[in-house]
């Protein structure tokens, strides 16, 4: 079945006709090119999907396209203004926090719902926060480090919780 | 995707149509490739299932209520932490903002985290239909792994669940192969009356993932009754417990496993509960 949707996405108005039995996953893969949003798992374990709808973490790997009719969708790619990083983003890149790549976009649009629930976590806080989101090859510790370097000094200007 | 319930009742009417709302189940089985139904329709939009109210002596929680909102609400903090510290152990943060309490107590999974404490807390769950409306308590509505009372004429519309006030301790306590993202391998919900003397005035208890659905003992509750909640006391109910539970071995754990964590759970009452200096308001 078609259906015609409209949303926004990374700020942008976007209308299109798609199939209602797509996933969120695909259509931002395939119709946008927003390779951030990666597919590892597809059954909700692994994070590598989480994308921002309203601000709030999602897996679109277990949503329909019809979920994001009127909503505002942010995904890694809409996340920088395309000359600065955003402050979560820099914070990984300075603690070494990235090694491969592949659960990162998942890993910081994961701590931007965390910071917004809780601007200043703990330890143990961030780690609860991010346990949906499964990393291979860096290890949580430099992970956990940059999440609270944001914490400790947060940055001037950008805006810590975008909605999209 | 029907934004009321005025809209939603001709969509059900259709054949082959499943319902669905944070979808963390649902679509989780259907790529799992247990067949497509025809019509999936989602509930997200539907304004007369999401919030959660305090009606006095009793909540009502919408059946599409997020498991983050109910983390969130302060009535649920502070009159149901049993539930709060479920929902709290539940998947991770999206699956939290995604799933539903609805859709927990609709899957009926003997591991489902809410389902021990809304047995204990003694709710009930409403349901809905084009004509009529009805209430089951939630262990008639639930009937084995995956099965419940509703029809398919019926959606769940919310959980009532009493505040139930004679009881001053509440306890949640679930173990599993890790911290997140662990699907219970046996957990166990309490509500206590204890007396300022450490006496076990009265007791209601529920395991989670030991049998087909949730399993209640009252012969358990009766070993406790009117005795202090002490070490002793809870190693006899825990020998109890040992036979009134059926677990199975699955990927997860063997059965004698399970049988042996569902009595060392009701050890930890005596440090969960007696060492702890909250008492619940009235
Ligand atoms: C990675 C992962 C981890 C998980 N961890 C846990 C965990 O630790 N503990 C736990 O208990 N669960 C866990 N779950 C399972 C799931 O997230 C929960 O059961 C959740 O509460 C389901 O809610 P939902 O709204 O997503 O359900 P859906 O998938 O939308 O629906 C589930 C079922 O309920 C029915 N349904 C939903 N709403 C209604 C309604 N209002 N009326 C009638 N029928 C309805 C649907 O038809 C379907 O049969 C996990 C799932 C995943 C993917
Ligand atoms: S791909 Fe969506 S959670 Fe793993
Ligand atoms: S950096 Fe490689 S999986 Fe996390």
């Amino acid at each position: 079945m078609k259906i015609r949707l409209s949303f926004r996405l990374n700020g942008n108005p976007i209308e299109l006709e798609t199939d209602a039995e797509r996933r969120v996953v695909d259509l931002l893969r395939e119709d946008f090119g927003f390779t951030g949003t990666k597919e590892a798992c597809g059954s909700g374990e692994c994070g590598a999907c989480t994308i921002l709808v309203e601000g709030e973490s999602r897996l679109a790997c277990l949503m329909r396209v019809g979920q994001l009719e009127g909503r505002s969708v942010l995904t890694i790619e809409g996340l920088s203004d395309g000359k600065h990083l955003h402050p979560v983003q820099q914070a990984f890149v300075e603690a070494g926090a990235v090694q491969c790549g592949f659960c990162t976009p998942g890993l910081i649009l994961g701590t931007i719902d965390l910071l917004r629930r809780n601007p200043r976590p703990d330890r143990e806080e961030i780690r609860e926060g991010l346990s949906g989101n499964l990393c291979r090859c860096t290890g949580f510790q430099k992970i956990v480090d940059a999440v609270e370097k944001v914490v400790s000094s947060p940055a001037e200007g950008s805006d810590p919780c975008p909605v999209g | 995707m029907p934004e009321s319930l005025e809209a939603l009742w001709p969509a059900l009417e259709e054949p082959d149509t499943m319902v669905y709302a944070g979808g963390t189940d649902v679509l989780v089985r259907l790529r799992s490739g247990s067949g497509q139904p025809q019509q999936l329709i989602c509930l997200e939009r539907l304004r007369e299932l999401q919030g959660i109210e305090d009606h006095g002596d009793r909540v009502l929680i919408k059946a599409g209520t997020s498991h983050a909102r109910i983390l969130d609400d302060p009535i649920i903090q502070t009159r149901l932490p049993v539930l709060a510290r479920a929902v709290k152990s539940l998947g991770s943060p999206p699956i939290r903002n995604m799933g539903t309490i609805g859709g927990n107590i609709c899957s009926a999974s003997p591991a489902g985290d809410t389902l021990p404490p809304l047995y204990v807390l003694q709710a009930e769950v409403a349901l809905r239909s084009r004509t009529a409306d009805r209430r089951l308590p939630i262990g008639d509505f639930i009937k084995g792994p995956g099965q419940t009372a509703i029809r398919p004429d019926e959606i769940l519309t919310g959980i009532w669940i009493p505040k139930n006030p004679e009881f001053n301790r509440q306890h949640y306590e679930k173990v599993g192969q890790r911290k997140a993202l662990a699907i219970s391998i046996v957990s166990l919900a309490a509500l206590i009356e204890l007396t300022p003397a450490g006496m076990i005035e009265d007791i209601r208890l529920a395991w989670g993932s030991v049998g087909p659905t949730v399993v209640t003992a009252p012969e358990v509750e009766a070993v406790l009754r009117g005795r202090p909640l002490r070490l002793e006391v809870l190693k006899e109910a825990a020998e109890a417990t040992r036979r009134a539970v059926s677990p199975i071995d699955d990927i997860r754990a063997t059965a004698d496993y399970r049988r042996e964590v569902a009595g060392n759970l009701l050890y930890r009452l005596s440090l969960r509960v007696e060492t702890s200096p909250e008492i619940l308001p009235r």
